[in-house]
C-alpha cells in the first residue's frame, strides 16, 4: 500500500489507523495517511470505497470506531473553525435567499457584518443582491452557494463531497478554477468525486480508495480510474 | 466468577421453594383479608427487586455516559429488561390483591402510581433501544434513563401531595405483622432478590455473548475478503 | 466573537422568519387546535358544575396533543438538505441551538393556547372562581415543561425509526408529574377551591430540573451520529 505523501509543506491532517464500522459493514478498514498543507487532493474510488466516510470523519461529523484523525494537532471538533464542509445536499435553507442564509451562518462563526458574506457570494460568481430563495436555484447555483457557505469563515481546509454531481460541465469547470485559486491562496482542498477528469489540471495528488483503504496516491490522473457510478 | 452462577441458581431455587412453603403453608391466614393476602409475599418483593434493578440501570447508564464502557451498557440493557418484567408482576398482582379485599381494581395512590410511571418510563426505554439502530443507541438510552431517574421523585411528590388533598384507601395497609408472616416475607424478599439478580446476570451474560459474536463478525468483515 | 445568546437569538429569528414565510405549520396547527377543542366539546358535554372540575384536565390534554403535533415539526426543517450538519460542523455551541428551538416551540405553543383557551371558555361557559392571575404562571410554567422535554425528545427521536410516534412515547411518561400539576392547579383556580401554590412550585421545580438536564445532555445528543 503506497501511502507516502509527497510532502512539500507542513503536515496539516494526520489519519492514524482509522477504522469505521456500521454494524457489520466496515466502511474504513485502517486508513493511514498524512496530508500536507496548501495542496489539492482528489479522492477517487467506487461507491462504497469509503470516500464519503473518510471525509465526514475528518470533518468531525462521524466518529471513528477505532483510530484517530488529527487536524493541526487537535481533534476535528476542536479544529472546526479551520474546516469548511460541503456535501451533495446543499446544507442551506430553501426558503431563504443566499444572502440571508450566509448571514445566519456568519453568526454561527462569530462573523459580524455583511462584508464577508458578500465577498463569499461574489467569490463563487453569484450575485449577493439576489432575493430569490435558494430552493428555486438551479443545481449549479445551489452548489456554488453551498460552497460560499463553506468558505465564508475563511477556513484553512476545504472538504467537498461530490461538489460537481448534477452540475453542468461549464459550472463545474468554473468551480474547479475557483478551487484551484483557493489552493493557490494557501488553502488545503479535498474533493471527493467520481468525475476525476474534471480535476486533471488542478489536483496536486489523486488519492485512490478501494474497500475502505487507500490503495494508491499519485500526482497523475490514474489511467484505470473507474467510470462514475459503477459499483 | 462463572462458577458463582450455579451456586446462585441453586440458592435461589432453594430460597424460592422454602419461601413458597413459608408463604402458602406456614404463615397464618390474615384475619380480615383471608388467603388472598398471601399475594403480599410476592407483590412487595417483586417491587423491591424491580426498584433495585432500575437503580442498577441508572448506575450502569451513568457509568456508560462517563466512561463509555460497553459492559456497563450490556448491564443497562439486562437490568432494564428484567426490571420491567418484575415491575409488570407488581402491577398485575396489585389489582389481583386489591379487588377481593378493597373492592377496587386500581387506585391512584403513591406507590402504585409511581410504580406505573416507572414501568412506563422503562418500557419507553426499551422501545427506544429497539427502534434506534445507530451506534449511538447506548448514549440515547443512557440519557433517557437519567431523565427517568430525575422524574421519579417528582412523580412521588406530586402524587403524595395529591393524596393529602384527596385521601383514598391505601392498598397494602399498615399495622404490625405476626412474626411468622414477617419471617415468610423476609425469606421471599431474599428469594426474589436472588432470583432477580440471577435472571439479570443470565441476561447480562447473554448480551455480552451476543456482542462478542457481533464484534467477531465485524472484525472478520474488516480483515477478510471484501464483499 | 458571537456570544451563545446571540447565536440563540439568530437561530430563533431565523426559525420565525422561515415559519412566517411558509406558514405551513402555523396554519395547519391552528386548524388542528380548533378541531381538538370542538371534538372535546362534543365528547365531554357536562353542565357548568362538572365542567369546572374537569376543564383543567381537558384543556391541558388538548394542549398536550396540539403541542406534540407541533413539536414533531421542530427539527424537520433542519433535516431537509441536511442543514443540521452545517450547524454541527460549526463552532456554535449545541445549547444555543437547543434553546432557540425550545423558545421557538414555546412561542408557537403559547399562540395555539391563546387560540384554544377562549374557545374552551365559550364552549364550556367557564368562569374563574379563584385568583385568575395565577393562571398565567401555570400556563407559562406548564407550557415550558411540555416544550423543554418535547424539544429534547424530538431531537432524540431523530435517530430512531418511526420518529413521529417515538416523541409522544418518550415524552408522555416523563411528563406525568408536570401534567398532574398543571391540571390540578388549573382545577383549583377555576373552582376557587384551595391553594394552587404547591402545584405552581412543583411545576417550577420540574422546569428547573429538566431544563438543566436538557442543557447538560443536548450536546451529547446533537453530536451523536
Amino acid at each position: 500500500m503506497n501511502d507516502a505523501a509527497i510532502a512539500q509543506g507542513p503536515i496539516i491532517i494526520t489519519v492514524t489507523n482509522l477504522i469505521k464500522q456500521f454494524g457489520h459493514f466496515a466502511a474504513l478498514r485502517g486508513v493511514n495517511a498524512e496530508f500536507a498543507a496548501g495542496k489539492f487532493y482528489a479522492i477517487l474510488g467506487d461507491n462504497g470505497a469509503g470516500k464519503t466516510t473518510l471525509l465526514r470523519t475528518i470533518a468531525g461529523l462521524a466518529h471513528p470506531t477505532r483510530g484517530e484523525v488529527s487536524i493541526l494537532g487537535a481533534s476535528p471538533r476542536a479544529a472546526c473553525r479551520e474546516i469548511g464542509y460541503m456535501a451533495h445536499p446543499s446544507l442551506l435553507y430553501d426558503e431563504m435567499s443566499g444572502m440571508e442564509n450566509l448571514r445566519y451562518f456568519a453568526r454561527l462563526y462569530g462573523i459580524a457584518g455583511e462584508q464577508r458574506c458578500e465577498q463569499a457570494i461574489r467569490a463563487v460568481a453569484l450575485d449577493p443582491g439576489l432575493a430569490r430563495p435558494v430552493g428555486q436555484y438551479s443545481q449549479g447555483m445551489r452548489q456554488r452557494m453551498s460552497l460560499a457557505r463553506a468558505i465564508l469563515h475563511d477556513p484553512r481546509i476545504l472538504l467537498l463531497d461530490e461538489p460537481f454531481s448534477n452540475v453542468d460541465v461549464h459550472s463545474a469547470r468554473d468551480m474547479v478554477g475557483l478551487l484551484k485559486g483557493m489552493r493557490d491562496a494557501g488553502k488545503t482542498v479535498f474533493v471527493v468525486t467520481h468525475q476525476a477528469s474534471l480535476l486533471a489540471g488542478a489536483a496536486d495528488e489523486f488519492v485512490c480508495m478501494q474497500f475502505g483503504q487507500i490503495v494508491e496516491r499519485t500526482p497523475h490522473l490514474p489511467s484505470d480510474v473507474s467510470p462514475a457510478g459503477v459499483q | 466468577m462463572k462458577r458463582l452462577f450455579p451456586i446462585l441458581a441453586l440458592l435461589t431455587a432453594v430460597l424460592l421453594i422454602y419461601g413458597l412453603y413459608q408463604a402458602l403453608v406456614v404463615a397464618p391466614t390474615e384475619r380480615t383479608m383471608g388467603d388472598v393476602q398471601r399475594i403480599f409475599y410476592y407483590h412487595v418483593p417483586s417491587a423491591w427487586t424491580a426498584f433495585c434493578l432500575f437503580f442498577t440501570n441508572l448506575l450502569a447508564s451513568l457509568v456508560y455516559l462517563v466512561w463509555k464502557n460497553s459492559k456497563a451498557d450490556a448491564l443497562a440493557v439486562a437490568s432494564a429488561e428484567v426490571g420491567v418484567i418484575f415491575c409488570t408482576i407488581v402491577l398485575v398482582t396489585g389489582p389481583i390483591w386489591a379487588r377481593p379485599v378493597w373492592g377496587i381494581w386500581w387506585t391512584w395512590d403513591v406507590r402504585l402510581t409511581t410504580t406505573l410511571v416507572l414501568w412506563l418510563i422503562y418500557v419507553s426505554y426499551l422501545v427506544l433501544r429497539r427502534f434506534s439502530d445507530s451506534a449511538q443507541t447506548p448514549v440515547l438510552a443512557a440519557v433517557l434513563a437519567i431523565f427517568g431517574a430525575l422524574d421519579v421523585p417528582l412523580v412521588y411528590f406530586s402524587i403524595w401531595f395529591f393524596r393529602t388533598q384527596h385521601p383514598q384507601p391505601v392498598i397494602g395497609g399498615g399495622g404490625s405483622l405476626d412474626p411468622r408472616m414477617l419471617h415468610a416475607f423476609l425469606i421471599n424478599l431474599l428469594a426474589f432478590s436472588c432470583f432477580g439478580a440471577m435472571v439479570c446476570w443470565a441476561r447480562y451474560r447473554l448480551e455480552r455473548l451476543h456482542r462478542e459474536v457481533e464484534e467477531a463478525q465485524a472484525l472478520e468483515s474488516l480483515l477478510g475478503a471484501p464483499q | 466573537m458571537s456570544s451563545p445568546w446571540s447565536i440563540t437569538l439568530a437561530t430563533l429569528t431565523k426559525d420565525i422568519r422561515l415559519e412566517w414565510r411558509s406558514k405551513d405549520a402555523l396554519n395547519s396547527m391552528l386548524f388542528f387546535s380548533l378541531l381538538v377543542v370542538i371534538i372535546f366539546s362534543f365528547s365531554f358535554d357536562p353542565n357548568a358544575e362538572e365542567s369546572r372540575e374537569i376543564a383543567g384536565g381537558l384543556i391541558w390534554v388538548a394542549f398536550l396533543f396540539a403541542a406534540v403535533v407541533a413539536l414533531n415539526q421542530t427539527w424537520a426543517r433542519e433535516l431537509r438538505n441536511q442543514v443540521l450538519d452545517a450547524y454541527r460542523v460549526s463552532p456554535a455551541p449545541p445549547n444555543s441551538l437547543f434553546l432557540a428551538k425550545a423558545l421557538g416551540n414555546f412561542v408557537f405553543v403559547i399562540i395555539l393556547e391563546c387560540v384554544m383557551t377562549p374557545l374552551f371558555v365559550v364552549f364550556y361557559n367557564l368562569r374563574v372562581l379563584g385568583p385568575a392571575w395565577q393562571l398565567i404562571p401555570v400556563g407559562l410554567l406548564g407550557t415550558w415543561a411540555l416544550v423543554v422535554n418535547g424539544t429534547f425528545f424530538a431531537a432524540v427521536s431523530l435517530r430512531t425509526r418511526s420518529r413521529e410516534i417515538m416523541l409522544p412515547l418518550l415524552l408522555f411518561p416523563i411528563s406525568i408529574p408536570a401534567v398532574q400539576s398543571m391540571v390540578e392547579a388549573t382545577r383549583i383556580i377555576l373552582a376557587g377551591d384551595g391553594n394552587a401554590r404547591f402545584w405552581i412550585v412543583l411545576l417550577l421545580t420540574y422546569d428547573v430540573v429538566f431544563t438543566t438536564a436538557s442543557l447538560a445532555l443536548f450536546g451529547t445528543i446533537l453530536h451523536a451520529e
